[in-house]
């Protein structure tokens, strides 16, 4: 058995199985926060790809770059997004080096 | 996301098959599928074209021998004139590569109809059509062009290798001739098709994107941009299927369905006339040889307004293609 399955993706809602009440609400909210409103449809969904990228989720993956390609984002737009959101993921580990050097700091005389 | 998902197996005979019926689906809304007047009769003048666009549902290419005769654009001229039907809407192929094209346009102009030409741009280009431009605007045709995206690579990817930039250029020239310029009378409407399996964006915003990039990257001017949802037929399909899409894209197109599109679609208010004078209710039906009702006349020759105004329409699997999201005809899409 392979960890990640295509078809998983479509079988999303078997999920539902044991609490189906906590997996409606979580699809009214997830439903919800893709409707068009201060962001465009077209924003979000490129905010879906750079979060799936720094989740590394190949589903979100691939679910939300056929949500971008359905919104009208060409693959320079959507590089950039990927761009944003690793950059932003390698950002948040180098600044962490700082708390290396607090600790080497706090070690060393 | 739906938590009900179809079942989506291929069919016989390059069809589609799912579980899903489409009439079924209309009758489980209620809706009941008829036409309610004929204002276009869409003319296939044949499969013959200069290209060999991967999403082509008319299999057309530069190999392909089947185009209307001359007797056949007679019979059309005969019905437009005798029917005063509004519109004609000339597809292909490249209708411009048909011996009677140029015959087709002046009569049914002529006979005080509009003209529509589905004209793909390179064909400008072909030996004896250096006077096309010319006699597109001496006919007032209005012209709609493909053109599936305002970058080269995506472009090149469905209509072939150098498209993109034969394109511009007669883009440029068309709107030097006043197409696609605000009050010249000229039409110039683009046609958008996703390059690949999946669903046209909202045509406003794409328009408004394509409107934005052609005028500041190339200075290309044009009036309305169309989209057009990619039918599971002939060479699409052979690609859905080539790229292990099929399912994925079918189960797509269902779970979209939308039906709020149904009372705009162009089977409602269009009839399709094919290269030997045969009768459908769109093009798609036509590349799958599914023609009008058999109670109804099946030629163009025989065509009657009266009768096919309020026909009931022939539907397959591929008209989930129509109804899904905002839905897809010749003129865009159906609801906003």
């Amino acid at each position: 058995m392979a960890y990640y399955e295509e078809d998983d993706l479509q079988r999303f809602s078997d999920i539902a199985k044991h609490r189906p009440d906590l997996f409606e609400k979580f699809m009214a909210w997830y439903q919800a926060c893709q409707e068009e409103g201060a962001l465009s449809r077209r924003e979000k969904a490129l905010i879906g790809l750079a979060v799936a990228h720094a989740l590394q989720c190949p589903y979100c993956i691939d679910a939300f770059s056929q949500s971008c390609l359905e919104a009208g984002s060409n693959m320079e737009q959507m590089t950039e997004a990927i761009h944003m959101a690793s950059a932003i993921r390698g950002g948040a580990a180098l600044i962490h080096g700082l708390q290396a050097h607090h600790s080497v700091e706090k070690l060393s005389m | 996301m739906s938590t009900v998902l179809p079942v989506i197996q291929p069919g016989p005979n390059g069809q589609l098959r799912t579980d899903v019926d489409f009439d079924e689906t209309l009758r489980a809304h209620g809706i009941k599928l008829r036409a309610a007047t004929v204002d276009i009769l869409q003319v296939n003048v044949g499969k013959l074209c200069n290209q060999a666009c991967k999403h082509c549902h008319v299999d057309a290419s530069p190999s392909r021998t089947e185009i209307m005769t001359r007797e056949t654009a007679d019979a059309v001229i005969d019905a437009v004139r005798r029917c005063r039907i509004p519109i004609v809407d000339i597809t292909g192929g490249a209708p411009e590569l048909n011996p009677s094209f140029r015959h087709l346009v002046q009569e049914t102009r002529a006979a005080g109809a509009r003209v529509i030409v589905r004209h793909n741009l390179t064909v400008m280009f072909e030996a004896g059509q250096e006077d096309l431009l010319e006699f597109f605007r001496d006919h007032a045709v209005e012209i709609a062009s493909s053109l599936p995206y305002f970058l080269e690579e995506r472009t090149d990817a469905q209509r072939g290798h150098g498209v993109f930039q034969k394109s511009l250029i007669a883009l440029r020239r068309l709107n030097a001739a006043g197409y696609g310029k605000t009050g010249s009378g000229l039409t110039l409407d683009l046609v958008y098709n996703p390059v690949g399996a999946f669903l046209p964006p909202p045509q406003a915003s794409i328009e408004a994107d394509f409107k934005r990039e052609l005028m500041s990257r190339h200075g290309i001017m044009f009036n309305h941009l169309y989209t057009i949802t990619n039918m599971p037929i002939k060479r699409f399909l052979d690609y859905l299927r080539r790229s292990g899409n099929e399912e994925r894209y079918m189960r797509k197109l269902v779970e979209a369905f939308n039906p709020a599109t149904v009372d705009g679609l162009m089977c409602r208010n269009l009839v399709s006339v094919d290269w030997t004078g045969r009768l459908y209710d769109c093009d798609f039906n036509q590349m799958l040889e599914l023609g009008v009702a058999p109670e109804l006349p099946q030629t163009i020759a025989e065509f009657d307004p009266e009768l096919f105004a309020r026909r009931r329409i022939m539907t397959g699997s591929h008209c989930f293609g129509c109804t899904a999201g905002a839905g897809s005809s010749c003129g865009g899409a159906v609801v906003a």
